[in-house]
This record gives C-alpha cells, structure tokens and sequence, in this order.
C-alpha cells in the first residue's frame, strides 16, 4: 500500500478516535470523504499552515460540513493546530471544534453546516480570483444527498456563465442519506448529467477512495480551461470499518467501546 | 422636494467611491434596474457581478467574494434579499462575517399595489436577530450617502433597506452622522422615534402638535441595530408618552425594540405605530399609509388619542 493510502486510513484512525470521544459525529460521511481530502490536501491544493493568508493559496470548502470532523483531522495532520486539541475536546463543553466547520479553526475557509450553500460561496471565491487575475483554485465538496438543496443548481448556472475554469466541485457520491439510500429518499442522480447539462467539464471517478484514481481526476480538471469541473467521486460511505460500509446506520453513530476498538484494529490493520 | 431617491444616492456614493477603490463590488439579481445601479454596471463592468433571479446565489456568492478580501454591496429588492436569502443572510453574511452590505431596495410597502409578496414587513426583525448584523433604514438621500460612506470604512456585515420612491430632504451635504440617531427636535410632553419614510411624517406630526400645545420631541433613529439607546433615554426622560413609528409589522421592529428599551430603563408608556400584522390594503403606499393613519395628521391624531 502506497503512502498516501496509508494516510488515508491513518485518517480515519484519527476522526474514529475524535468521534468515539466525542460519542458524536458524522462517521459515515467522514469516512467515505476522507480520500477526496487526503487528496486535495496532500497532493493537488497550494495550502499549508504558513501560507494560511497568503491570497495566492488555493480555497477549500466542505459543503457537506457535517464531515467536519474529517477535515479537522486533514488540517491537524497538516500542522494547522496540535491534533490533540481537537482529538480530545471534538464537541465537547466551550470546544473551538464544533460540529462543523467554521473559521475559529486554522485552515477553514468557510463556515458550514447548512447544505447547499459552499458551491455558491465558492463561485464568490473563484470570481474574486479571476477579477483579481490571481491564480489560485477553488475546490468544493458536496453530498450526493445535499445535491436535492435548490441553491446548488444557481450555483451551478452562474459559475457557468462565468466560465469559472478556476473551479472544481467534487461530489462524494456515496449513494446514502440520514433517511437511507439517496434514490429512495430524493434521487439526485444523474448528478454527471446534471453538471454537463449546466454547463461543465463533467470527471466520473469509478473509485472515489482510490487516491491515484482522484489525483488523475484532479490532474485533468486542472487542464480544463472555459468551464468548471465536477468531479463525481463514487465512494463507500463507511469505508474502510466492515461494519460500517454501506450501513446507513453510521451517518452519525455513537460506537461502543467494543465497536471502537473492532474499527481501530482493522484501520490500523491497513497501514501497520 | 428633490427627486433623487435614497437607492440612486448609493449608486452616487458608489460610483464615486469605487474611482479608487476596485475592490468595491456590486452584486445584483436581475435587479440593476430597480437597484438604480444601472450606471454604476455600465461604469464599472469588471466591478459588476450579475447573478440573474436567485438571490440565495446572490447573496453567497456575495460572501465568497467578500472571503477574497471585496466590499461587496449585494443589491436586490427588500422583499426578497430579507426572506429567500435569509439563511444565505444568517450563515454566510452574518455568522461567517464577510464584508457584504446586503442592500434592501423598495422595502416596505414601496411596490404598493403589486401586493403582500412584494412588501418586506418582516425586514427589520429577521436581519437584527442575526448576530453582528448591522441593520439601517435612512430617512433620506444625505443620510444614505452617508450610511454607505461609513460601511465602507469597515469590514462588517450590514442590512441597508431604502424606500423605492424620493424622500423629502431632511439634512443636507454637510450634515455629519456617527451615532446611530439624531435628535431632531427636542419636546418635553413627547417623544417620537420613528426610521425611514416615517422621520419626515413625525417631523411634520410634531409641528402639528405644537400648534395644540403639546411639545414633541423628534428622533431618526436610522440604525435600529445596535440602537442609539442612549439617545433615546435621554430624549425619553420626562416626557408622559414614547412613540415609535416605523414601516414594519408590529413585531420585532422599533417599536419592539423601543419598548423593551424603555421598559427596561425607564417605564412609561410606548405607543407603537406601525403596519398592521395582516394583508395590506391595495393601493400605493400613500394610500396604504393614509389608511393606517401613518401621515402626519394620522400620527398627530395618534399621540393625542394617547395623551388623553
């Protein structure tokens, strides 16, 4: 196993541990997202803890903020603040980390926490680079179940219109909701045909936890020029906790002491 | 009167300030017509953000531009910005603090007849229950000038609400503003608070009264939130009678805001003017103000009725 997919399971260690914690947190949707951010983070965005202002630094926002708990464990492995911190007071009484991003936390771009509304404010972002002829990117990260809210699809029509070449959205598609499977519930399928319709450069990732298949999607949005890009990353919510994978039970789930110890061991199975 | 509405003064202040500042923005939602922004598109097209009929694109679009260090004033009618975007409003502006000065066009009642889905009644009680959101409906085009000169001196979030038609002029170029309110006359019987297009009319309510013998004192109170609340007690102490007039319903506007004020400080009663809690008549807005008592014959009628 190569090193970044290590990381990517070490990840996971890291937010199971936050979460068990905290006996809070969207696990499901953490673990599923947690390769799309490894990525982004560690191979594909101009970010790091010094140049945390620097206005040429590429922009990141979690639409589908409820997985901040994910993010935070991407930022603190970056060195944006003692992991500590947030592996042991996640959620809890007067926390800096609450239950979704926001920007008391070094690296958060954007507060979040109400869906569909990070693909708008990344529009903002990626319009303000092109005014400024700045070069840095704007990355988005959306729910496949978040793709019913309404605001996304004005989003979509005016980064269009703006020909936001500068813009990226991902879609982790992991098929599931709080209620059960996203067809059920609402389908937002076809979500590639949706974004190709509007206007954009449409990147259908087969495995969106596979971190050289979302490096080359990335790669390739890079290279678009005249459109934003979606990248439909087709993940497994739960992935990498057997018990877990494709369980709609763990979008927010509180583990017990013997369900945390049966996911440490086969996280740390992965990279040990 | 001078036929320069309160909208087109914020172009003017624009227009004028954007010559050296490229980082001021305008956003609008189809709405550069009614906005008065028409000239500042045409002036300054690089500086000019269309988004079309979707003012919850618009107002966090607004917030990410904002994030990359513009000023952006996101401009769109009352009616809609305060309610369709309220969340975008809520999370975006409010809670995120991003520099947009969301700006409320033909608020209240301004579009009349077209009806209850086109008047914003509800403005000033949903934005100032926003954390940290400033909230100011100037009285006329000197004081919105000047509103908008000093939002551009910070980074702070901002709702500025303004009337569709011209408002008579109670200040002039030179007049300086910085707190919030301005006595405008002094009375020792009453005290009249009122915001935008009702300053005027309790201005005008307040001559009427003089002439029965009842002294009435005058406040603008043109930022409802943080609310000059100093002023007001001031003003407020001795008189038998507060009044607050606004175009808003009854809930969560200046009267609300009035009354615990003056409750809480120093009780007495507060007698609240405003648009009634139900659909509104049909008609102009001079009409529908004349229908709820809210010119100046209306409030003078009012306070002695009150006093009585």
């Amino acid at each position: 196993m190569d090193e970044l997919t290590k990381k990517s399971y070490k990840l996971r260690r890291s937010v199971i541990e936050a979460v068990y914690r905290a006996s809070s947190g969207h696990i499901g949707g953490d673990l599923s997202v947690v390769d799309i951010l490894n990525v982004l983070y560690n191979r594909i965005m101009n970010v790091s803890p010094e140049k945390a202002h620097d206005p040429d630094r590429d922009r990141f926002i979690l639409s589908k903020a409820h997985c901040a708990d994910c993010l935070y464990a991407v930022l603190g492995d970056k060195g944006y603040f003692d992991i500590n911190e947030y592996l042991t007071t996640f959620e809890k009484f007067q926390s800096r980390f609450i239950g979704h991003t926001n920007t008391a936390i070094e690296g958060v771009e954007m507060n979040g926490g109400s869906l569909g509304h990070g693909l708008a404010v990344g529009v903002g972002m990626a319009l303000a680079a092109k005014m400024d002829g700045r070069a840095y990117r704007t990355y988005v990260v959306l729910g496949d179940g978040e793709m019913a809210e309404g605001s996304n699809y004005e989003a979509m029509m005016a980064a269009a219109q703006y020909s936001l070449d500068n813009l990226c959205a991902t879609v982790d598609l992991n098929g599931l909701q709080i209620s059960g499977p996203t067809k059920d519930v609402m389908n937002t399928a076809p979500l590639g045909e949706k974004f190709a319709s509007f206007g954009w450069n449409v990147i259908e990732v087969q495995d969106g936890n596979d971190c050289d298949q979302l490096i080359a999607a990335y790669e390739q949005a890079k290279a678009c020029k005249g459109k934003p890009t979606a990248v439909i990353a087709h993940t497994v919510k739960g992935k990498g906790v057997s018990f877990m994978e494709n369980n709609v039970k763990w979008h927010h789930g509180v583990m017990t002491k013997e369900q945390y110890e049966t996911a440490v061991k086969e996280l740390e199975a992965r990279y040990e | 009167m001078s036929n320069i509405t309160n909208r087109q003064a914020i172009c003017d202040t624009l227009l004028e300030a954007a010559k050296t500042d490229k980082d001021i923005i305008v956003a609008c939602s189809d709405s550069r017509g009614s906005g008065s922004m028409t000239k500042f598109f045409e002036t300054y097209p690089k500086q000019s953000v269309e988004i079309g009929i979707a003012e919850q694109d618009l107002v966090s679009v607004s917030a990410g531009l904002a994030s990359c260090g513009k000023k952006v004033f996101a401009v769109s009618p009352a009616c809609f910005l305060s309610t369709r975007s309220y969340e975008q409003a809520k999370v975006d502006v409010a809670y995120a603090e991003t520099n947009v000065t969301l700006v409320g066009i033909s608020g209240g009642i301004s579009y009349g007849a077209l009806g209850m889905t086109h008047h914003s009644l509800q403005d000033i009680a949903a934005l100032s229950a926003l954390p940290g959101m400033r909230v100011y409906l100037p009285s006329d085009r000197f004081q919105t000038a000047a509103v908008v000169k000093e939002l551009l001196k910070d980074t702070k979030p901002a709702y500025l609400r303004v009337s569709r038609g011209a408002s008579e002029d109670i200040y002039d170029e030179n007049t300086a503003f910085s707190d919030g309110a301005v006595l405008l006359k002094e009375g020792k019987d009453v005290l009249l608070v009122a915001c935008g297009e009702m300053v005027s009319r309790c201005l005008h309510a307040a001559e009427l009264l003089e002439k029965e013998g009842i002294s009435a004192g005058v406040i603008d109170a043109y930022c409802l939130k943080p609310l000059n609340g100093e002023l007001i007690l001031k003003a407020a102490k001795g008189v038998k009678l507060v009044v607050t007039a606004e175009e808003h319903s009854p809930y969560g506007g200046l009267g609300s805001m009035v009354a615990q004020l003056i409750s809480a400080n120093d009780p007495k009663k507060v007698l609240e003017l405003s648009l009634p809690d139900g659909h509104i008549v049909t008609g102009t807005a001079e009409e529908a103000f004349n229908y709820y008592g809210l010119t100046k014959e209306g409030i003078a009628a009012s306070v002695k009725r009150a006093l009585s």
